[in-house]
């Protein structure tokens, strides 16, 4: 089962802290991948300003290379920084990686006409355009995210291993936020689209366990035709695109989500003040009642941080820490190796009605729980 | 040889071993007690006297004679009107095990005598075809083993319902949760419902075992099962009741019995599940309902609103409709406006390659609570044997089809499709039901099967019975005749479907759990189904599996 770690710290730190952490919960995974997603970032060599969006992925030839270039000419966006791994090819277990890009593009100037909502769909549309280009081109091009203050980075292969091919220990880029995730979902084809986290639009999840309802989650999800919601390669892609048309599409709050993807019994919604809104909120969006995963790990653009469980809750995550700092792992050993200088009474294991959040402060965690009262001015 | 008419023969002239049930009685066990010949629907055996000659012949008196002894026996009649259907009660009263109905292996000749007096051969059952269907040969086979173990049926919980009614978009839920609009009314169900079956096509003893068995899974058992009245009505006690709440009421083309349903709105202590508008039937698509007339007795008449011992013949037609635009526009309409909008209406269509331009009709109706499809396969009181036979579509692929129409459109939570006509005809009524959930129905009617293992009917697809039409139901379930009903006891009726729900709710829970599903039914959940013929595979969009 694939193992999850997300730490988030008021000061950066390095993602190989996170890496350590992934071996320690080593036991659970295979090697067959790493997702590694940094938010809330701060280089070394530049000053970056956290307005300007990051495109990350890998070309896999110079003929791919040339062309993301001059599609993101094309689209009028102007390179700001082009940060380069030191690469050691020889620890990466694919030979096709021409080159792992972490780039920083200036927005065009045309942008300052749009608002905001426009921008996030031009961003997007970016993203999506380059991964077609790529998919067009024998797959020579993979785009992982593009978009403001936020690195991803996929490899298939052993955490520490991936972090050592590409000297991720050398503190030239380090971020408030990192989530990272051991193992490929292996119930689908090994495909580096389909390491978690998923990303769209700001929004990130990943994800222990299977989800055994995906097929009619992105069904549904697919027939509401909107462009990013594309991909599957992962049964765990469609939580971050449910998280996404939660808060974006249906403008819900956070609670809403749980209600969303595991909602409470009828006995239960009977007892409860806004049982008659979450039953209605239930039966209209059933086809996204999840089934199997374990635990939802998510982060959010504004460095909120979240965990929530599944229904069964068969495997509890952990989440820990102090103010300023905190870790969310799927195994208690995680949170551990992220944070040992915290007090492990106060570690805390979600039940299936809750949602945590560290909120963009990290002054301490916040405990939602689906029976308590569900935000009036969304029901009135 | 004797010349041929000195022999009663005619061209419809059968004997023994052209009947497809031949009775095999044993004189030596016959304590002519009389029950069999009495019990028999079809008054197929008679008691008969005979005279046996022994020959008598004395050769040292050169003496030649004859004597004669008679005996007493069971015998069958081999006219059309009187052969024997094999439904073995004679077998069943007899206490001597001395008589009982044979299968006649060999092909039989009254397949050609169906027709006398011109009128072709009605009858009640469902589609002469046996052997396992296209249910029964898919295969649940993607089994949740590798990232997470799949699920004890014993111990998880699981959620078994589905919706019943029309489910708005989340985007229009949310606005008109926020401007006061109209919610369209839902019911949280069973997916297995006991389909239409009329108060007048079953017996008063059968429905009320029924309604009996259907109240106790709701209140005892937890598990909200809901009936469909069929054509014909509800008794103005349970429109009155408290358990009107777990029956779908239905309007067909006859309209038989609304009179007294809408009269009674005014006085019900809760709504009725939904509404359901008959347009068409499985089992004999383009052809209205039918109550012959041995059927309709003083109540009836009376539920029906129609004078005793009439043939009740509907329409195959609503009269007032030409078109399904029509149609949705006036009676959906109309029928959820004398709910008041908190009922929910939906129609029932047979199977067709035109279903989905129903489908697509009913897509834009905010009215539209559901579609009920019924396949060939679906069982009927009375129709006539080509149509049952021969005329209607498959159920599979009509809802597969309907489904991914409507996945297409990114509707399918807002229509919940019904799938109906031939679940379990062969026994496997929660695989059946299971399958067509996977393939994309939100729930299925149940009618045959729940007479067969409620009460113990006897009809099968051999055409074993299938008197239905006759009002000679030999176990009482299909007759108005009440020395036939009586040999039904409700309370025995009530206690199996309670039985049957349970068994098909821990069924269902089997089948779930190996998949890792536990949370919401798996409507559309199509990766967990296999089935060894490519031919099918690729016409319902599942895996070739061999």
């Amino acid at each position: 089962m694939c193992r999850l770690a997300l730490k988030t710290a008021n000061e950066p730190f390095s993602p190989y802290e996170v890496l350590t952490a992934m071996e320690a919960m080593k036991e659970g995974y295979d090697g067959s991948g790493l997702g590694l997603l940094l938010r809330g970032l701060h280089f070394e060599n530049f000053r970056y300003n956290p307005q300007h969006p990051v495109l990350s992925g890998i070309a896999h030839s110079e003929a791919a290379w040339q062309r993301l270039n001059a599609i993101m000419e094309q689209r009028g966006y102007e390179l700001e920084y082009d940060h380069k791994f030191e690469t050691l090819p020889t620890l990466i277990e694919a030979k096709d990686r021409y080159r792992y890009f972490l780039r920083i593009y200036k927005m065009p100037t045309a942008f300052g006409a749009k608002n905001e909502a426009e921008i996030e769909d031009e961003l997007m549309f970016t993203r999506l355009c380059l991964r077609a280009n790529g998919e067009e081109n024998g797959n020579d091009l993979t785009v992982f995210s593009f978009w403001p203050d936020v690195a991803i980075i996929k490899e298939v292969g052993w955490p520490l291993e991936i972090g050592n091919a590409l000297t991720l220990h050398d503190n030239r880029i380090t971020s408030r936020i990192c989530m990272a995730q051991g193992r490929q979902n292996t119930n689908y084809g090994i495909n580096l689209y389909a390491c978690h986290p998923f990303f769209i639009q700001g929004i990130a999840t990943m994800t222990n366990g299977e989800n055994t309802a995906f097929v009619p989650i992105r069904d549904w999800l697919l027939g509401k035709h909107f462009p990013g919601y594309t991909g599957y390669q992962s049964d765990s892609e469609v939580f971050a695109h449910i998280l996404h048309y939660t808060l974006k599409q249906l403008k819900l709050p956070l609670q809403a989500y749980k209600h969303i993807i595991t909602p409470l019994k009828n006995a239960e919604l009977d007892q409860h003040p806004q049982g008659v809104f979450l039953k209605g909120l239930r039966d209209v969006c059933r086809r996204l009642i999840i089934d199997g995963p374990n635990a939802i790990i998510g982060s959010l653009p504004d460095e909120s941080c979240l965990l929530v469980m599944d229904q069964k809750k068969m495997r509890p995550s952990t989440v820990g820490g102090r103010d300023g700092v905190w870790a969310f792992a799927s195994e208690m050993c995680g949170v551990a190796a992220m944070i040992p200088d915290r007090d492990p009474a106060n570690d805390f294991q979600p039940m299936r009605e809750h949602t945590i959040i560290v909120p963009p402060d990290r002054k301490e965690l916040t405990i939602w729980s689906q029976l308590d009262p569900y935000p009036l001015a969304q029901v009135a | 040889m004797v010349s041929a008419r000195s022999v009663s023969v005619g061209p419809s002239s059968l004997s023994y071993t052209d009947l497809p049930w031949i009775i095999q009685h044993r004189e030596d066990r016959c304590t002519l007690c009389g029950r069999c010949t009495a019990v028999c629907p079809k008054e197929a055996i008679y008691l008969a006297y005979r005279r046996q000659r022994m020959p008598k012949l004395d050769v040292l008196k050169k003496a030649r004679g004859n004597e004669y002894r008679t005996f007493v026996g069971i015998r069958q009649k081999t006219s059309m009107a009187n052969a024997c259907i094999g439904c073995s009660m004679c077998a069943m009263v007899c206490p001597n095990e001395a008589i009982m109905p044979v299968p006649n292996t060999n092909e039989h000749r009254t397949l050609f005598f169906h027709n006398q007096k011109g009128q072709p051969q009605t009858r009640g059952g469902r589609r002469n075809i046996s052997g396992p269907n296209l249910l029964d040969r898919i295969m649940f086979d993607r089994i949740s083993m590798l990232t997470d173990p799949a699920l004890d049926a014993g111990r998880h919980e699981f959620n078994l319902t589905t919706t019943l009614g029309r489910v708005l978009s989340p985007e229009e839920f949310l606005k008109r949760t926020a401007g006061g609009g109209w919610i369209p009314p839902t019911r949280e169900i069973f997916p297995f419902v006991i389909g239409s079956m009329s108060f007048g096509a079953l017996s008063p003893n059968m429905w009320l075992g029924l309604l009996q068995g259907v109240a106790y899974c709701n209140e005892v058992l937890g598990i909200p099962v809901v009936m469909c009245t069929g054509e014909g009505g509800c008794p103005p006690w349970i429109l009155k009741s408290p358990y009107l709440k777990y029956i779908v009421l239905q309007i067909a083309s006859g309209y038989f019995g609304w009179d007294e349903i809408i009269r009674a709105i005014p006085e019900m202590q809760c709504d009725p599940a939904a509404i359901e508008i008959k347009y068409g039937q499985g089992a004999k698509p383009g052809d209205g309902g039918l109550l012959m007339w041995f059927k309709v007795s003083k109540l009836i008449a009376r539920l029906r609103g129609v004078p005793e011992g009439v043939d009740l013949p509907s329409p195959p037609v609503h009269q007032t409709l030409y078109s399904i635009e029509e149609s949705v526009m006036k009676m959906i309409q109309t029928m959820s406006t004398a709910f008041g909008h908190k009922v929910p209406v939906y129609p029932k269509i047979s199977a067709s390659t035109s279903a989905k331009s129903v489908l697509n009709n009913l897509v834009r109706n905010p009215y539209a609570g559901g579609l009920l499809i019924d396949g060939i396969d679906g069982g009927t009181g009375a129709a006539y044997n080509v149509s049952m036979d021969a005329t209607g579509h498959p159920i599979a692929s009509s809802v597969r089809e309907c489904y991914l129409d409507l996945v297409a459109q990114g509707k399918q939570n807002e229509i919940p499709i019904f799938a109906a006509g031939g679940i379990g005809k062969n026994g496997n009524v929660t695989q059946n039901g299971m399958a067509l959930i996977m393939l994309g129905a939100s729930g299925v009617h149940i009618g045959k099967y729940i007479m067969q293992a409620a009460a113990g009917c006897l009809g099968n697809e051999k055409n074993r019975c299938n008197v239905c039409n006759l009002g000679i139901c030999p176990k009482g379930i299909t007759s108005q005749n009440p020395k036939l009903y009586r040999r039904l006891d409700p309370d025995l009726v009530a206690e199996r479907v309670s039985e049957v729900f349970m068994s098909i709710s821990t069924e269902m829970k089997k089948i779930m759990a190996p998949l890792g599903r536990c949370q919401s039914l798996p409507v559309g959940m199509s990766d967990a189904l296999g089935i060894s013929d490519k031919d099918a595979a690729e016409r319902l969009g599942i895996r070739y599996v061999c």
